[in-house]
């Protein structure tokens, strides 16, 4: 449908800055109803700012309905874009700056201690003299809300800039707010042209300069009513860089390792990456296949690794609890298969649009009976795409079920990062239909290491029953007791001896102090960024992040003698002592902390929550002035 | 190079001739007048007959009596979960059309445990034979109530009989769109039974075969007295049907012609009560085969794959 405009001209000059603010970095916000385009809107100010050399990190703010009642505070639905001089690695701390398309979705983020005193708030003004009293009063006490609570509150006419460019302003509105932002943040508005020209590449010439028409409307009027504007200095890009989310990340990963299977069950946040396999598997001979369940999706994926190449399954909490009779059986019976895991929050359906990290020890030890997989978890975007290559070698290489571990904050989040060059090294070989060499088993284990090699239906002499029964070296059922336990040391010892490759964990700052805080998956920019200024101020804090869960990478007993104080940041329930009931005795800690302790019998304390929100920098080093203050 | 393209399927077969003996591996462990013998013997002949090579076949099952099939063939086999061989074989097709794929299943298996996969398996119509070994009981939990026991079946979890009327698996296949082919047969009758799997052999889609089948340990006297009264047993009839030896077909005393593309009467006969009918309920070779669509982009080179996620980076650069 065309929003008609009034009067086309296309493009036209753009007003001048001048006293621009340098900042090194900002977060903006947009939050707006369902379906008004403040997620188009933010990731184009991300794509924008990557585009000029920006470090750039996007928070997807979405409700957990498709269309939610117009002006709920549930509903909000929005983007946080942090933006900076160099690279960004997390979604930051308070907003600077938010956007807001109605009142009512802003009360939900202040709940979630998004914005601080001094944020300013630019808000769509139409409500003030809105038909409906009830709405009208809506707004008036929201204004007076926002600004007791300190918001540096502008109201601004969007709506009505909006029409005197387009009939429809509902259909626009959030180019013209990208012009505002633009304007203010000094954005390239070529690049920004570019943008709005991708986005409506498939419109038609004339919907194109209507939005490009909004688009210098809102720059312009930025500079002419607002006093202040920004600037925010860019690197010189010496190398190529890609923009994309982690789960665009996880499907170029699979692409690029060579699987040509992604057989999934859709589920909440993983789904997106097979919507890219579907859009995109197809032009390297990939193909997706969506099973009538989580349980079918996995077993699909293992009849055909079975039989040829190593398949991936994706999925989240719910369907990887489903998973697990089948992960055992690919433990059993040594298939090699990927499986990624975007963490939600949990247990049970839980916050399915959320993130958390809670998924941990159920990927570790979900199954029944002694189930040694490989888990590792992924820590930046761009880990989403070099990490799933890994998990399928290490899958070929151990015969072995892999699980990679992301989560929502990764899923959704849009980060720049350096193009990869694809290596004709991390496609998968043709699969072996050689003739099987006479006399060796299924599962001729080596003593050494564990490993076997596995036959392949069609090669000649290879045939054997696979079974998830206990079985010999040539697959045969197991009715002598020292098979099961003899089988059994053999998966195992394949972990130690690829634990025996791994390298120590990087410290980050020095090998000793008085306080090292261990992370895993998507917290690592928050942690890094805390512990940065932390050693700022003068504290003896380091940090290491984990990426292989099992095996765990080695030295960490020493690693943290080091230190007077090891804890873990996570996002999953932790006790907290001092709460009703719980005591240092019956305290439940979190999952890495739990595991940690087990591992390496170091009193490892944890700082863990489940708000559903990813881990922020503020919030880290509020927790590390309070520790190293004790 | 490694016989995966779809063309390859059509390699001409190997001078070399496969014995009976070629598809047998070890003894068969069901006991004594287990109905799982006469199968066994049925489908190793039906694989030296259609010469099928023993390492581009796989034999997928589940978990029950059945489910040990695989043990005692030659080929490659699968013995999985309970319940999960139908998601398992279809993977093992979807990017495998060279090879031969059965399933073997058993009545809790498939019609209990696996019930939403056979809905969905049936739908994919890959091509897979599907042996259904249905003695309505669970053997090697040791007589528990199977969902095709019929009403009043004393067994361990219902010392009193059970209580709900069985699933008809021939009516639930036939009401599930894309069924394809959908036949039954008896233990009793080995030559019909070898006819009616032949038959799904050389069907192109997925062919479902419910075997009714004794057990002599838990089920003795289910069909005892229709193995021994030919007036029990109904065969379909048709040209189109199994190609029965005219000397069986006249050991059945009741025939009724049925037009294997007659669908509505299929379902009727499905629901024959005075008698068990055996034959080919209904057959279709022109639905759509999933394994056609999981296959048709199979064998690109390293080359052409760089190129296109180069091709497809070059989109998300900055």
């Amino acid at each position: 449908m065309e929003n008609q405009i009034i009067e086309p001209s296309g493009l036209r000059p753009m007003g001048t800055r001048k006293n621009s603010k340098v900042v090194d970095q900002t977060v903006v916000e947009i939050v707006s109803d369902s379906g008004e385009g403040a997620q188009k809107c933010g990731q184009s100010l991300g794509s924008i700012s990557a585009k000029m050399g920006n470090g750039v990190w996007t928070v997807e703010i979405i409700p957990a309905e498709i269309q939610p009642p117009a002006r709920s505070r549930e509903g909000a639905s929005g983007i946080r874009v942090r933006i900076g001089s160099k690279k960004v690695t997390n979604m930051g701390n308070h907003a600077n700056l938010v956007v807001a398309l109605n009142e009512q979705v802003l009360y939900g983020r202040l709940a979630q201690d998004a914005y601080k005193e001094g944020t300013v708030l630019l808000i769509e003004n139409k409500w003030a003299n809105h038909e409906l009293e009830h709405i009208r009063n809506q707004y008036a006490e929201a204004i007076t809300e926002f600004k007791a609570q300190g918001l540096d509150v502008r109201e601004i006419p969007m709506e009505t800039e909006c029409l005197k460019l387009v009939r429809d302003a509902q259909k626009g509105k959030n180019m013209w707010v990208l012009g505002m932002l633009c304007g203010i943040y000094g954005r390239d508005m070529e690049r920004a042209e570019e943008q709005v020209r991708g986005i409506f590449r498939k419109k038609s010439e004339k919907i194109i300069s209507s939005n490009l028409e909004l688009l210098s409307a809102g720059y312009d009027w930025a500079l002419n009513n607002l006093e202040f504007n920004y600037e925010i200095p860019a690197m010189k890009l010496d190398v190529d860089q890609v923009v994309m989310n982690g789960n665009e990340a996880m499907s170029f990963g699979t692409m690029a390792a060579g699987i040509e299977l992604c057989s999934m069950y859709p589920i909440t946040p993983a789904t997106s990456v097979s919507h890219h396999l579907a859009e995109n598997f197809e032009k390297v001979g990939g193909i997706v296949h969506q099973a009538e369940d989580e349980i079918a999706a996995i077993g699909f994926a293992i009849g055909a690794s079975y039989a040829g190449k190593t398949a991936l399954t994706v999925t989240s909490g719910p369907g990887l609890a489903l998973k697990t009779e089948f992960i055992g059986l690919a433990v059993m019976a040594e298939i090699p298969l990927v499986i990624i895991n975007v963490q939600r929050g949990g247990p049970s359906t839980g916050l399915p649009t959320k993130v958390e990290q809670s998924d941990m020890l159920a990927a570790i030890y979900g199954e029944t009976g002694d189930a040694p997989k490989i888990v590792f978890a992924a820590a930046t975007i761009e880990e989403c795409f070099h990490f799933v290559i890994l998990a399928r070698k290490l899958a070929e290489t151990f015969r072995t079920p892999v699980m990679l571990l992301s989560d929502t904050n990764l899923a959704t989040g849009v980060q720049p990062f350096p193009r990869p060059k694809i290596n004709s090294e991390w496609f998968a070989s043709p699969i072996d239909q050689s003739a099987w060499k006479e006399g060796v088993g299924a599962f001729q284990w080596s003593a050494e290491t564990g490993i076997s090699k596995r036959p392949i239906p069609g090669q000649k002499g290879g045939m054997y029953t696979l079974t998830g029964l206990a079985h010999d070296e040539k697959s045969r059922v197991a009715y002598d007791p020292d098979i099961n336990q003899r089988s059994a040391e053999h998966r195992s010892r394949k972990m130690a001896a690829f634990q025996q490759t791994l390298k120590r964990p990087a410290i980050n700052g020095d090998a000793e102090g008085d306080l090292l805080l261990v992370g895993w998956g998507s917290t690592l920019g928050a942690i890094e960024e805390a512990v940065a200024k932390a050693q700022e101020e003068g504290l003896k804090v380091s940090s290491i992040h984990l990426r292989f869960l099992l095996p765990l990478e080695p030295g960490l007993k020493d690693i943290f003698s080091r230190f007077k104080k090891v804890v873990t940041v996570e996002l999953n329930y932790s006790d907290k002592v001092g709460d009703p009931m719980i005591t240092s005795e019956n305290r439940r800690y979190s999952q890495l902390a739990w595991y940690l302790r087990a591992h390496t019998l170091t009193d490892v304390d944890c700082f863990s929550n489940v708000f559903g929100q990813p881990m922020s920098p503020a919030k880290v080093l509020q927790f590390i002035q309070n520790e190293v203050k004790k | 190079m490694f016989g995966l393209k779809p063309d390859l399927c059509s390699v001409p077969m190997p001078e070399t001739h496969y014995g009976v003996d070629d598809y047998a591996k070890s003894t068969a462990r069901w006991c004594p007048g287990c109905g799982g013998h006469s199968i066994l013997s049925s489908v190793q002949k039906i694989c030296k007959e259609k010469q099928y090579v023993p390492e581009k076949t796989v034999f997928v099952s589940g978990i029950g009596c059945s489910s040990r099939f695989p043990h005692y063939m030659g080929t490659y086999g699968f013995h999985g979960l309970h319940g999960r061989a139908f998601p398992v074989a279809s993977g093992i097709k979807f990017r495998r059309p060279d090879l031969n794929v059965f399933v073997i299943t058993g009545d809790g298996d498939c019609c209990s445990i696996g019930a939403g996969h056979w809905v969905h398996a049936v739908r994919y119509n890959m091509k897979m034979v599907v042996l259904l070994f249905d003695n309505s009981i669970y053997g090697l939990t040791k007589k528990q109530t199977s969902p095709t026991s019929a009403i009043g079946t004393v067994s361990n979890t219902h010392p009193k009989g059970s209580v709900l009327p069985p699933i008809n698996p021939i009516q639930t296949t036939l009401g599930i769109s894309n069924a394809s082919f959908v036949a039954q047969t008896t233990d009793w009758n080995p030559a019909h039974m070898y006819a009616t799997i032949r038959k799904a052999a050389d069907h192109p889609g997925f062919a479902f075969v419910r075997i009714v089948q004794r057990c002599p340990i838990f089920m003795k006297d289910l069909y005892a007295d229709k193995a021994a009264d030919p007036d029990s047993v109904i065969l379909l009839s048709h040209e189109n049907g199994i190609n029965l030896d005219p000397a069986i077909a006249k050991t059945f005393k009741r025939v009724i012609e049925h037009d294997p593309s007659d669908i509505h009467k299929a379902r009727e006969y499905a629901e024959l009560r005075d008698g068990i009918p055996v034959g080919l309920f209904y057959q279709n070779t022109e639905n759509p085969c999933y394994d056609d669509y999981g296959a048709h982009n199979l064998g690109m080179t390293v080359a052409e794959k760089t190129q296109a996620l180069e091709e497809l980076l070059d989109k998300y650069m900055n």
